[in-house]
This record gives C-alpha cells, sequence and structure tokens, in this order.
C-alpha cells in the first residue's frame, strides 16, 4: 500500500524527466504511462526495502530504449526540424528555449545520463545502477553530453534558429 | 587541507553537481583560479544545469493527467495478494477493505458495510454447520452437477453456476438450498440462498455462498471477514451476492481462490 503511493508520489518526476528526454508533452506521458504499465507487470521484481525510485527509473530507461529502437527508421527523417518545431511551444524565455533544442540534439544515452544527473539529481552511483552502466562510463557521457550541450548553445543564437523553424 | 592529487575531469563534473567534499572542493576552486578558459567553462556548465531545472522543474507543478493516476491505482499483481495476506496476517477485523481489487474502475465501490457484513456473517454460519456433516454434507451431489446447477438456478430465480476449482486441489462435493435471510414479517419472501461445497485432498472443506442481490450493486472489492474459525472472502457481483468460507485455509490461499473463483465467473 505504501509502494502505491510511493509510486504516485514518485509521478511528477517521472513526467519531468520523460518531457526532457523526449520533448513533446503527450508523447512524454505516454512513457510515463507505459514505464508505469511495465513496473505493474514486473512489481514481482522488485525487490522490497530497495530504491523504488531507482527502479522506477530504470523501467522507465527500459521502456525508453525499447520505443526508440523500434522506431530508429523514422528518426532519421525527424532529426532536425519536426522535432525542433513541436519543442519551440514550451519554455519561457529563448535562452530556455534554446537550450531545449541543444538537448534534443544529444545522442540518448548522453541525454540520459545528463538528465539523471542534473534533473533528476542522482548520484553517480544511482544513475549507473538506474541505467545499467559502469559509473565510469555514466561520468565520461555526463561530461560529453554538457560538453556538447556547451558547443550548441554556442553555436546556435536564439534568434538564428527560430527563423530556421519558420 | 591540500591534498595534490591531480584535478581530473570527473572531478570538474562532481564540482558542477555539488558532489564533492568541502576541502576537495576548495582545491578544485583554487586550481581554477588560475585558469580562465576552465573557470568559463565550469561557470557555463553549471548554469546550464540551472537552465536545465528552470526549464523543467516547472512540470513537477503541473497536474498529473488522469490516465497516469489511473495506472497508478492499479494494484500490482503479485503484490495485491502479498498485501492481502498481509492484511489478513494483522487480524484484521471483519469487513476490512482486503487490499485487492476485482476491477480498477469500480473498485472504490463498496457493499453498503451493513449488507456485506449479513452475507460474510450468514455465509460463515452455514459453513460452520454444513461443512463438519460427514454423511450430508449437501442435498444434491457433484455426481448430478447439471440437475444440481439447474435446480439451484431454478430456486434463486437466476442463473448460478459451480466453479471448477480443481486447478486449486479442490473438487466439488455438490450443493445445496438454504433460506434466504431477512425479516419475512418485514415484506415478501427473500429469495433462498445456494451453498456449494468443495473439499480438498486432506479433507479440508470451502464453501461459495450464493446470494441474488434485491438490486444492481455493481461490483464491489474483495473484503475479508473473520467469524469466530471461519475466514470469508465476499464481494458483490452485480445481481450476485458471493462469500468464499474456510476454516483451514489461510488467508492467502483462501484470497487467491477467491479470485480463481471470480475470474470463473466472469470470464
Amino acid at each position: 500500500m505504501d509502494e502505491r503511493q510511493a509510486i504516485v508520489d514518485l509521478i511528477p518526476r517521472l513526467r519531468r524527466y520523460a518531457r526532457a528526454l523526449v520533448g513533446d508533452r503527450s508523447a512524454a506521458d505516454d512513457l510515463v504511462q507505459d514505464t508505469l504499465e511495465r513496473a505493474w507487470a514486473k512489481f514481482h521484481l522488485y525487490r522490497g526495502g530497495t530504491d523504488l525510485r531507482a527502479w522506477l527509473f530504470t523501467v522507465m530507461h527500459n521502456v525508453h530504449v525499447n520505443r526508440v529502437r523500434a522506431q530508429r527508421p523514422t528518426d532519421a527523417i525527424t532529426d532536425d526540424l519536426p522535432e525542433m518545431a513541436q519543442r519551440a511551444a514550451q519554455g519561457d524565455s529563448l535562452m530556455v528555449r534554446d537550450m531545449d533544442r541543444a538537448l534534443a540534439k544529444l545522442p540518448e544515452e548522453q541525454r540520459e545520463v545528463l538528465l539523471l544527473v542534473a534533473l533528476e539529481d542522482m548520484s553517480y552511483e544511482e544513475a549507473a545502477r538506474a541505467l545499467g552502466i559502469p559509473v565510469g562510463t555514466v561520468m565520461s557521457r555526463l561530461s560529453r553530453a554538457r560538453e556538447r550541450l556547451r558547443a550548441t548553445m554556442l553555436e546556435t543564437p536564439a534568434s538564428a534558429k527560430l527563423t530556421v523553424v519558420k | 587541507m591540500n591534498t595534490n592529487l591531480p584535478i581530473t575531469e570527473a572531478d570538474l563534473q562532481a564540482y558542477i553537481d555539488g558532489r564533492l567534499a568541502h576541502g576537495r572542493c576548495a582545491e578544485i576552486e583554487a586550481w581554477l583560479a588560475t585558469r580562465a578558459d576552465e573557470a568559463e567553462r565550469v561557470a557555463q556548465l553549471r548554469s546550464q544545469r540551472d537552465a536545465l531545472r528552470a526549464l523543467y522543474d516547472p512540470v513537477l507543478g503541473e497536474p498529473v493527467p488522469e490516465r497516469l493516476t489511473r495506472v497508478a491505482q492499479r494494484v500490482p499483481r503479485s503484490r495485491g495478494i502479498a498485501l492481502a495476506a498481509g492484511w489478513a496476517a494483522l487480524g484484521a477485523v471483519a469487513g476490512v477493505l482486503a487490499g485487492w481489487q476485482l476491477h480498477s474502475v469500480q473498485a472504490s465501490r463498496m457493499p453498503p458495510l451493513s449488507e456485506g457484513a449479513s452475507i460474510a456473517r450468514s455465509a460463515a454460519v452455514a459453513h460452520a454447520t454444513y461443512s463438519p456433516e460427514v454423511r450430508h454434507p449437501v442435498e444434491v451431489g457433484a455426481d448430478q452437477q447439471a440437475h444440481l446447477v439447474a435446480w439451484l438456478s431454478k430456486r434463486l430465480g437466476a442463473p448460478v453456476r459451480a466453479p471448477v476449482l480443481d486447478a486449486a486441489g479442490l473438487s466439488l462435493v455438490g450443493g445445496r438450498l438454504l433460506p434466504g435471510e431477512g425479516d419475512p414479517a418485514a415484506g415478501p419472501q427473500p429469495a433462498p440462498v445456494a451453498q456449494f461445497m468443495y473439499q480438498g485432498s486432506k479433507g479440508q472443506r470451502v464453501t461459495l455462498y450464493v446470494r441474488t442481490e434485491t438490486r444492481d450493486h455493481g461490483e464491489t472489492a474483495f473484503r475479508f471477514a473473520r467469524e469466530g474459525s471461519v475466514s470469508v472472502f465476499y464481494w458483490i457481483d452485480r445481481k450476485f451476492g458471493y462469500a468464499l468460507s474456510s476454516g483451514d485455509l489461510d488467508r492467502a490461499e483462501l484470497l487467491r481462490l477467491a479470485n480463481l473463483v471470480y475470474r470463473q465467473l466472469n470470464p
């Protein structure tokens, strides 16, 4: 019973992470919904007393990876404009909007690490466990993600980007 | 105190994330003070982190869409059983919600307490009365199952069925007709009630008490009650009230059985 409530309490955090991960609001909520469905189906695998949040993020990671894999053929086409157009609606300043687009350009595995650490505030060990990768890999992906995001932000001023979308 | 450890990229990342011990933090700051390029890069990465939070933290305050809370209201499959067993093991008093939901959408509906308690008590009394019977546990034996079901359906005025519980190691012994509850002086004669009896290999007996309801209650959650030494799971499914009773099975087993019965009656 407490676990059910604990999961309900974690939904806003799952949504925040999903929104940053996939950008579009309804696609993000679809990801959260699939994650919750899968969590129920696999709940017998969760060991009570361990970190429920980490477990849920692991489930979400697996669901997301499977979806990305299934969508791969169309990914090449949506590389740039369509996704940017979807993402442009949110955010309240050019700088923030720019960040959103730059984030979308990161490789999936780098974006996941960056968001777990920077947004979800996971320790490097927690992020490593959630993603099933070594801590060293977390550190290198984190560093590359931040650097790439920074470079994208520096090279594309907001005004230039907006004309592209148009 | 200076540890003289070389500053690595991992140190800088941990510095950005505020995950360094104080002493190490000071070392990084001293190091950055002598390297303007690195200092600027680190500052940008820190503001990048802030920008991420600024962009996505508002999601935390958004109302959660109903479709997500609906999914979360479901009880995880195996945990649901463990949970109900846990409740029962606590010696839950009669009528306490077992934590198991028959149907997620209608899970919040419960039988009115008096009605639920009455079916549980009547079922437990009938169980205690007939299950110890050696020679006459039932009126009509399972060897005449078609007749048994037709007869009980006719007397109850609604089609009843005898679930097959062989998968749970219980075989049908037969069934009987019982007088309905209620005060005859208060109105029309209450409809009679059916009792099916099952028996396991060790002689343990389980009875299913089936009552027709005067009105459609929809579906309700399983509830657990204990009457003396008899444990009962009961629920209402549209026009029927059911109560599954046992004096031998532990609550988790009885709940599993109740679930099996429910699934058979609602294929």
